[in-house]
């Protein structure tokens, strides 16, 4: 019986249910994405029953191919699940994805049965099933890149924390050793860490090394500019070391002048200069 | 500290490119991510051709400021990158294409010291001392190409 939207599909997936099920399952078998090896034969059962439970409630008041409406709310809460179970138990999205598809081949033959005399509401509801299992299959890759983001935003997020450590070296000298690329974001996070420290160690001397950052542009000029203008501000001064002969000559190819801030090739150097200023002398015994 | 004013002219210099088609890569550059996408390239270009640890340092700067002047002075656009030349005549060729408000001028954009943005005024000037080969076209309302390239002297 065609339901208010004129579609038969929501009433013969509630009657055929349970054929529906077994031989959705031999179809995921028959297309290689039933991966006994990541994933038990019981979960798979119950993923797949769990989700031709849910898409029968969601059609039961007729097709709605909008699956970003509140009647698709369940079945999207159970793909995310399912996806992020597969995703975590080695599954590609493709595999995930061609597993909600394979459902269209036991849909089909069950249409096939029902309406072999009747072209016309054949193709018709066979179109109805592809549009809307395209649409959920689909979804699930979605859910898969939403996680890949989420993931990758984490990792940037962490990245910037840990990768700005302040190193006490010496009684009021610190030293920021700094690391890849030093954006306006990070250079914000730098700032922020060394000014602390300057407090917090009461220190004199704030050692910025640059050696592990492979370009020193005109932004990058700017930023330890700044910084070392407010380490200044602090009372501390500031030694900018790893200046290595290819950013040397970039830097005065650039045209950038560093007036009010010591150089020096290497940390070595820097930390020599900061105990002379500092007034710490060693003696040998 | 002026602010920089980073767009290339169009309109302005320079002769029609010539054979940057070969083999090349197109790096849309829309955000942050994106400029330094065009380093990790950039560097990548230079090591194929064999280019020093400094030439190679020069070009990524070069390419870092122009990047980053697509990408706050022209709204946004694309880097193009080919090698180009055979043997040891190979050079790297990058092309900044944005569709931004265009430079006015652009003899004044090219002073060190004088930007639009807030930075320290030398990126594009910088980037012109820094590669071999540095060609800008740019006019009001018709975007910015700035094309540079670099190589490595070989005896």
């Amino acid at each position: 019986m065609p339901d208010s939207s004129g579609s038969n599909l929501p009433g013969l997936l509630s009657r055929y249910q349970d054929r529906i099920l077994t031989d959705w399952i031999a179809a995921q078998s028959d297309v290689g994405v039933l991966r006994a090896d990541l994933m038990r034969e019981a979960e798979i059962r119950r993923q797949s029953r769990s989700f031709l439970t849910h898409l029968i409630a969601a059609t039961k008041n007729g097709l709605n191919f909008d699956i970003e409406s509140d009647q698709w709310q369940d079945v999207r809460d159970m793909l995310t699940e399912v996806t992020n179970y597969r995703v975590d138990h080695g599954f590609t999205p493709t595999e995930t994805a061609t597993f909600i598809m394979a459902l269209k081949q036991p849909i089909f033959e069950c249409l096939r049965d029902q309406f072999k005399d009747d072209p016309n509401t054949l193709v018709n509801e066979a179109w109805s099933a592809t549009v809307l299992l395209d649409k959920l299959g689909l979804y699930t890759n979605d859910i898969y890149l939403r996680g890949r983001e989420d993931i990758i935003q984490r990792q940037q997020q962490e990245m910037l924390e840990l990768s700005t450590p302040v190193v006490q070296l010496w009684d009021r000298i610190v030293a920021l050793p700094l690391i890849g690329t030093l954006d306006s974001s990070r250079a914000q996070i730098v700032m922020e860490n060394l000014l602390e420290a300057v407090v917090e160690s009461k220190a004199e001397i704030v050692i910025i090394d640059i050696t592990g950052v492979p370009t020193v542009d005109t932004l990058v000029a700017q930023h330890l500019l700044k910084t070392a203008a407010a380490a200044k501000l602090m009372g501390a001064e500031c030694v900018i070391s790893g200046i290595r002969p290819q950013i040397a000559q970039t830097i005065v190819h650039l045209g950038v002048e560093l007036p009010q801030v010591a150089t020096k090739a290497d940390l070595q150097s820097a930390f020599a200069h900061a105990l002379k200023r500092t007034g710490v002398t060693f003696s040998s015994r | 500290m002026r602010p920089e004013q980073g767009r290339p002219t169009r309109g302005g210099t320079d002769r029609e490119s010539d054979g940057a088609d070969a083999a090349g890569e197109v790096i849309p550059i829309h955000t942050g991510a994106d400029v330094s996408r065009v380093r990790r390239v950039a560097t990548a270009a230079m090591a194929t051709i064999g280019a020093s640890k400094i030439e190679t340092t020069r070009m990524v700067t070069a390419a870092s400021e122009l990047a980053r002047n697509t990408l706050e002075h022209g709204g946004g656009g694309e880097m193009r990158i080919a090698i180009v030349g055979r043997m040891s005549k190979r050079k790297v060729e990058m092309t900044f294409i944005d569709q931004g408000p265009g430079i006015p001028d652009i003899h004044r954009a090219l002073t060190d010291g004088y930007s639009t943005g807030g930075g320290l005024g030398l990126g594009l000037s910088g980037a012109k001392r820094l590669c071999k080969e540095f060609e800008i076209k740019s006019a009001p309302g018709e975007g910015t190409i700035v094309k540079v390239a670099s190589w490595t002297e070989r005896p």
